[in-house]
């Protein structure tokens, strides 16, 4: 080994993401391709940070994010692929729609402003800051068994998507029933016009976000995407940072916590 | 009373079974035909001894049947105002069913055409467009839920005027023990969707009244339609129209079929079924 550059575990602010995995391996450059540059970036929108945690390269993840709060998500090393499932944490059943966030949104991307929908046609999320043009939610996810149809079977022993929302599914009581088409956060799918699409270089970088608020309680699913035949991870995957804030207080819910500490009551 | 009010002579058990029986042999615009070699709307070119399904679908009306591998299914819009929503599973593990995103990833392709491979999330194909003078369908859209049917037609229950797709869905997947959990989106055929530059979409309608798709069945499959309008259709009201379906036995594709080795990608998912019908014993 030569000289070792500390790795820093913190973010700018100074705040220390919680990880399942040795947080200063995790965030080490030498622990990716070279010329890898990390960068945890922070939260998109203000409010107390109530989850902070970095998901390790080729990992799946899970939280329940209440109505109100928003999910920040981080590109630490750029152009990785964050595929996304989102259920009602009242009942699975409810899950993200494709078809029914690009019915009512009247368009193929997501960005800004797109209202995440669910099967029931309800609002799920609404993306409320995005830091690159278009975020994807066609493409669907990579796995296994896709991997030979789209590679060859030389790639049947890669890990993929399907195989982390499987087994995050499971901790949660879902099955291979409950995995339909999902958003994939930083992954770039221009459709031409003849219809041909795919997945082309990616239009992120390390430290680059998107942030989605609650519109009711949700079971959020995530796969840090371990593909590495395309460009979705920049064949170089990587972490993603996931931060949850609080949603601010209302001048009404203010105003009435005011009155009720210099009012108690009896 | 009631028999002079309703034309009906029902006030005994004896005068009821004789006027249900009585009512055999009358004839829907919507109705299946049984047996199917005796459809009164045969394809051309098909031996009707093959048929294993007959059936025209109500305007806002759904079917279902499960099929073996290799049949053969033709979807014909009569009027050109139907829309058929379509799920496909294989029948033998029903949670391996039409993944959207692989069908329109794995072929580079958004818009299915002759040709495309309907593909399952687990790497086979369940079944190939093989036949379409329509050229107008989607795979992007979905079908209409009971929130989107309410907001713009008032009424989304399957017993209504106007019923969403996913109520008429819920209750074809019910039929053959499936429940709300395995509801994936669905592809649509007959009314077409364009993504334009930006993103935007594009709503292309339909091609005009007699047009057909035939797919062919690659897995034992059930699969379940749904006649609804599609859910970007601009117009203000429920316009659909009668859907008629014709199945016959077929073979599935194999080495030496147009669509075996027309590209890399189908290639290895027909190999991937072949294998998985093989050590079935399909």
């Amino acid at each position: 080994m030569t000289a070792t550059v500390p790795v820093a575990v913190t973010d700018a602010a100074g705040r220390r993401p919680s990880c399942p995995a040795d947080l200063a391996v995790v965030l080490s450059p030498a622990s990716y391709a070279g010329g890898t540059v990390l960068d945890l970036s922070g939260p998109l929108t203000a409010g107390e940070i109530v989850l902070d945690e970095v998901v390790p390269a080729r990992a799946p993840w899970s939280a329940v994010v209440r109505a109100g709060q928003v999910l920040t998500i981080v590109d630490v090393g750029g152009n990785q692929s964050g595929d996304c499932l989102l259920y009602s944490a009242a009942d699975t059943g409810e899950r993200y729609s494709v078809p029914d966030t690009i019915s009512w949104s009247g368009t193929a991307y997501v960005r800004t402003g797109t209202v995440l929908r669910s099967n029931y046609g309800n609002a799920l999320a609404t993306v409320v800051a995005n830091e690159i043009d278009r975020q994807d939610t066609i493409g669907g996810a990579c796995g296994k068994e896709s991997n030979t149809l789209r590679y060859g079977h030389h790639t049947m022993a890669e890990h993929g998507c399907r195989e982390n929302f499987l087994a995050e599914a499971a901790r949660h009581g879902m099955g291979a029933r409950d995995i339909v088409s999902n958003l994939n956060w930083f992954m770039n799918v221009p459709v031409e016009a003849d219809g041909t699409l795919g997945i082309v270089d990616g239009i992120s970088g390390p430290g680059k976000r998107v942030a989605f608020r609650a519109d009711m309680d949700i079971l959020v699913l995530v796969s840090n995407c371990p593909q590495v035949n395309n460009p979705c991870n920049g064949f170089n995957p990587t972490p993603l940072r996931m931060i949850v804030t609080a949603a601010a207080e209302t001048a009404p819910e203010k105003a009435r916590k005011t009155a009720q500490g210099t009012e108690p009551r009896a | 009373m009631a028999g002079t009010s309703t034309g009906h002579e029902t006030d005994t058990v004896t005068a009821a079974r004789s006027d249900a029986r009585a009512q055999s042999g009358r004839v829907a615009d919507a109705m299946p035909y049984l047996p199917a070699s005796g459809t009164p709307f045969a394809p051309p070119g098909v031996d009707t001894d093959l048929l294993v399904w007959a059936e025209t679908v109500a305007a806002g009306g759904y079917t279902h049947k499960v099929l073996a591998r290799g049949s053969r299914i033709r979807l014909e819009d009569v009027t050109g105002e139907a829309c058929a929503h379509v799920l496909l599973y294989n029948a033998l593990e029903p949670w391996e069913r039409l993944n959207v995103a692989d069908t329109m990833k794995i072929p580079w392709q958004a818009y299915p055409g002759t040709g495309h491979p309907l593909l399952s999330g687990d790497g086979r194909v369940l079944a190939t467009i093989v036949a379409d003078d329509s050229g107008r369908h989607d795979a992007l859209c979905g079908t209409s839920t009971a929130a989107a049917a309410r907001a713009k037609y008032g009424d989304p229950a399957p017993q209504g005027p106007s019923p969403s797709g996913r109520e008429l869905f819920v209750l074809a997947a019910a039929k053959h023990g499936l429940t709300p959990r395995d509801l994936p989106p669905s592809i649509s055929f007959f009314k077409g969707v364009r993504v334009r530059g930006d993103g935007g979409l594009e709503f292309t309608g339909s091609a005009g009244p007699a047009r057909a798709v035939e797919l062919v069945a690659e897995l034992p499959l059930i699969m379940l339609i749904a006649n609804v309008p599609h859910p970007i259709d601009p117009r203000p009201g429920y316009v659909s129209g009668l859907l008629r379906v014709h199945a016959w036995r077929s073979a599935p594709t194999g080495p030496g079929d147009p669509y075996w080795d027309a590209a890399p990608e189908t290639h290895r998912a027909y190999l991937n079924t072949t294998d998985y019908a093989g050590a079935r014993g399909l």
